[in-house]
């Protein structure tokens, strides 16, 4: 029944529109049949078309006041500045652009609306403009680029150190497991045709004649010392995912049969985190959010929604299947001595396949 | 292929003897062809849009039980919720359509099969027969993508750009089973019927002009289709061979791009291959692909915006120069969309300075179009409203490609709703705008008679205020960290703040749809009922609107018109009218516009 009535109102709105349509055409008698403007046309369309100049301004301002808020909070990485620098810039670069670039196009658009008995003036070239504004953006796109590529070799440039953290993060439809290096600080080999050993015990299919993989942890909560560069190394067990850290301004695609790679430093803790405004006020926004909803689900009879308090995350950002929206690991950055005490509580490879 | 005859200039416009269907279905005349491919990618396109609407309400109000699902997708949305595998295949159908059946064959196929001969002054295509099995194939490629949203374990849901191992593996997902074999095979055969279609293109344009269409007095409409069916011919083959070695992949036991998976228990045999060698050969088609789509737009822009200026188009030299040079860019620049796929981040460095040099051509020709209009007198009618709107659109997009093509701030919008709002702006909307003008502005040629002004003004202001409604709130919810091709963002308590964002560009996005009845029904009944045209209703230079209202092989009674000038002679001081077609021989004295 529900199915029919959903139909028929789809179809007699279709139909309601077309039919309005054809009203208003029918309205205007004759002499609208034409698509030749007229001066009157033309100043609706001028007029209208400064008027839009606003609208584009408008929604601009509009969601920038509205909206703002839900942009990213400070980078939490220590290349996180320099990217956010170089976004802010760019940015402000492509804002003056816009800005007087629209103006004049719908300004023009309205001063010079079409009368008649006006001429047009007859203005094909004229090179040295053409020059000016070629020039111009060479030499703003140059400096871009230098900025930018600057900016990419220092954050995609890994050097091998023995300070890093050498971290394997293996991703699977639909879950992260983490896989750390142990106290020699080097991942074990690993490959997916040893995952059926030990009956399924070896969750990332360490090789287990590998003897750096003895003291491996796998784990499926991530957790970071503040301060030390971490080197993802990242894998695949079956489709392309990406491991994307928005938090620290970091992003690589897990590709099955490669290991890839990203580093970066960790500069705040979570519990720094939690206290930043940005954050405070972002939370306080979610769990009134959360409030409201709870309100309604227990009106209705199910649980309320947990308060929500502020992680860093790990999303799966490369389509990947049915759960691709909802594959995600918590990543927990703390000071050296709280990550060394988890660490200790974690069962080494070699525990687990005793 | 002898039978496809080129006619010589003696064969004044003979008239064959013509049934129904060699008439109006396998035709083998241009004007027929162009219409035969708009209203195919009209038809796709109303169902490219109304998956996007689908998936625009899962969005708006995830966990919200929709009776109109439930109708149109059956078991694929128990009581009326939406499954997580049917937003990814309507998510992949709709931008498979709306890149290649709408924005590809809907815009070049329709364009360049109407103008391409009246403007260059040929009596048709050099191979009518192509031309005509270019269209079926793409019919064809039509019919086989529509079947495919009909097998049991539903379509491709791999993305539109359906990297695998994804795709290549029905255990990874239901859609890359059957589904994904029909996109395919689609295709495979969409790829032929393009090259075909870009093969007569080329062709025509070097070999058919007629006296004194030289190349530096063609109009830039053709000038842009002729670049972009060279671009196309370059750059599809690739995505034909990615296709084929996807399908030996799946069906034959290869590795091109598979190696060292497990999956759904088992270890599988492939060894060798690299997901990131089907990204090369995709996005090496991926990446000309949006100039195939854009650069007819914008060449038919110019001819528009001119004409209802009345201002010669400003800097044809370079205009005509920054075509070739996004065309030579546009093979260079791929790898933009590959910076955080594992390749060795050198590469990303080569691409991010050959990405952001493309976006000086693009400036050139946006300054240009706003020069045009300065001092002109400008007649606002809705293809001048949409080729307007279309430089709006493309300044507002094109920007955001600057960030975009910078690697450095790739990493964190790659895959984002930015990334969304971007090619939206500049595909989804500035290129569709082209289509409108396209439309609005030769309806007469096509079909001998006037669409309705006042709903093309109704037409255009809704569109182009939901457009920004829609589109402009995105590049927020992708700044905030939202990946793309998400079922919903419920999954994230941190994302709860961006559901008031959504639902604005979903109600945007509703009435925009049903904007575009407006459209439609004034495409439809003015097809029928619309006014008589007079012949050069724009009062325009160009050589098509020299030829009889009424349709038939050949083009024009008699000889075809001889050219003397450029295609931009309005408004020129020292005539009486204030434009001259490219016909009109020059005056005593008068000098052609060296340029």
């Amino acid at each position: 029944m529900n199915v029919i009535l959903i139909f028929s109102v789809l179809i007699l709105i279709s139909i309601a529109i077309w039919q309005v349509t054809k009203i208003f055409e029918l309205s205007q008698g004759k002499k609208v049949y034409t698509q030749v403007a007229d001066d009157s046309d033309n100043n609706w369309n001028g007029k209208l078309m400064f008027g839009f100049l606003f609208f584009i301004y408008g929604i601009t301002i509009f969601s920038f006041l509205s909206y703002g808020d839900v942009l990213l909070p400070d980078a939490a990485s220590e290349h996180g500045s320099e990217y956010d620098n170089l976004m802010w810039i760019s940015f402000a670069i492509i804002f003056v652009v816009q800005t007087v670039t629209q103006a004049l196009l719908h300004y023009f658009s309205y001063k010079y609306r079409g009368e008649k008995g006006k001429k047009a003036l007859f203005y094909a070239d004229n090179d040295r403009l053409e020059a000016i504004w070629t020039i111009i953006p060479v030499f703003v796109l140059a400096g871009l680029i230098l900025y930018g590529l600057y900016t990419w070799t220092d954050i995609m440039t890994v050097e091998e150190n023995d300070e890093a953290l050498v971290v394997e993060l293996y991703a699977q439809q639909f879950n992260w497991k983490a896989r750390y290096a142990g106290e020699d600080g080097v991942l074990g080999d690993a490959n997916v045709r040893f995952l059926q050993d030990f009956d399924g015990r070896n969750l990332v299919g360490i090789d287990a004649t590998d003897p750096n993989g003895f003291d491996d942890v796998v784990v499926q909560e991530l957790h970071l010392p503040v301060g030390r560069e971490v080197i993802f190394k990242m894998r695949s067990q079956d489709v392309l995912h990406s491991a994307y850290m928005p938090f620290f301004r970091a992003q690589m695609n897990c590709v099955p049969g490669m290991i890839t790679e990203f580093a970066f430093t960790p500069n705040k803790t979570t519990e720094e985190m939690r206290q930043d405004p940005d954050v405070v006020a972002k939370v306080k926004k979610i769990n009134k959010i959360r409030s409201q909803k709870s309100k309604e689900l227990i009106a209705k009879g199910d649980t309320a929604l947990d308060p929500y308090e502020f992680d860093f995350l790990l999303l799966c950002n490369k389509i990947c299947g049915a759960s691709h929206y909802n594959m995600q690991m918590k990543i927990i950055v703390e000071s050296p001595e709280e990550y060394a005490k988890w660490m200790a509580d974690q069962q080494t490879f070699a525990e687990v396949i005793q | 292929m002898s039978t496809a005859a080129v006619h010589t200039e003696e064969d004044h416009g003979h008239h064959h003897k013509e049934t129904f269907v060699t008439k109006y279905i396998f035709s083998q005349d241009h004007k027929m062809i162009s219409k035969q491919y708009l209203i195919t990618g009209l038809f796709m396109g109303i169902i490219g849009i109304a998956m996007s609407l689908l998936f625009r309400l899962q969005l708006a109000w995830p966990e919200q039980p929709f009776g109109i699902f439930e109708i149109l997708l059956g078991k694929w949305a128990p009581d009326g919720v939406m499954d997580p595998n049917v937003y990814l295949a309507l998510v992949t159908i709709h931008g498979t359509i709306m890149v290649f059946f709408v924005l590809t064959a809907g815009l070049s196929g329709t364009f360049s099969n109407l103008l391409i001969p009246l403007q260059i002054g040929a009596r048709d295509m050099a191979s009518g027969l192509l031309n005509m099995i270019a269209y079926w194939l793409f019919f064809l490629s039509s019919v086989i993508m529509v079947m495919s949203l009909f097998v049991e374990a539903g379509p491709a849901a791999a993305g539109w750009t359906i990297y695998p191992p994804l795709s290549a593996l029905p255990q990874a997902q239901p859609g890359s089973g059957t589904g994904m074999t029909l996109w395919l095979v689609s295709m495979a055969i969409f790829i032929a019927s393009s090259l075909l279609g870009s093969l007569n293109y080329i062709v025509t344009v070097i070999n058919l002009r007629t006296k004194g269409m030289s190349m530096s007095r063609l109009p830039l409409t053709i000038w842009a289709f002729f670049v972009t069916a060279i671009i196309g011919v370059v750059s599809f083959p690739v995505l034909l061979s990615a296709a084929l070695l996807l399908i030996m992949d799946r069906s034959f036991g290869t590795s091109f791009f598979l190696s060292d998976i497990f999956i759904q228990g088992e270890v599988l045999h492939y060894q060798g291959g690299s997901p990131v060698l089907y990204e090369h050969l995709f996005w090496f088609l991926g990446h000309p692909e949006v100039y195939i789509v854009l650069l007819p737009a914008l060449g038919m822009t110019s001819e528009i915006i001119a004409t209802h200026a009345r201002k010669p188009i400003f800097g044809y030299r370079a205009m005509v120069a920054s075509i070739l040079a996004i065309a030579f860019l546009s093979t260079i620049v791929w790898g933009h969309h590959m910076f955080i796929s594992g390749m060795n981040p050198f590469l990303g460095s080569v691409f991010t300075f050959t990405t952001l040099l493309i976006a000086i051509p693009s400036a050139v020709k946006a300054f240009n179009y706003i020069t045009t209009l300065w001092k002109g007198n400008l007649q606002l009618n809705p293809a001048m409203l949409f080729s307007i709107g279309l430089v709006s659109t493309f300044i507002t997009g094109g920007l955001t490609g600057i960030i975009l093509g910078d690697s450095t701030l790739d990493i964190n919008v790659h895959d984002t709703y930015f990334v969304v709002a971007h090619f939206h702006l500049v595909m989804g909307i500035s290129a569709l705008y082209g289509l409108f003008a396209g439309v609005y502005h030769w309806f007469p040629k096509m079909f001998g008679r006037m669409m309705n002004k006042n709903l093309g003004y109704v037409h255009f202001w809704v569109t182009a205020v939901c457009a920004y409604g829609v589109f402009f709130p995105m590049h927020f919810i992708g700044m905030a960290g939202l990946p793309r091709r998400y079922y919903t963002n419920t999954a994230f308590p941190y994302f709860d703040d961006l559901a008031d964002i959504n639902v604005l560009i979903t109600v945007f996005a509703l009435v925009a749809g049903a904007a575009q009845i407006v459209f439609l029904y004034n495409f439809i009944h003015s097809m029928f009922y619309g006014k008589e045209t007079e012949q050069n209703p724009w009062k325009s230079t160009t050589l098509e609107w020299t030829a009889p209202i009424e349709h038939f092989h050949g083009n024009w009674e008699g000889k075809i018109p001889e050219v003397h000038r450029w295609a931009y002679d309005y408004s020129k001081p020292g005539h009486k009218e204030d434009f001259v077609p490219q016909h009109i021989p020059l005056k005593k004295g008068e000098e052609e516009l060296q340029h």
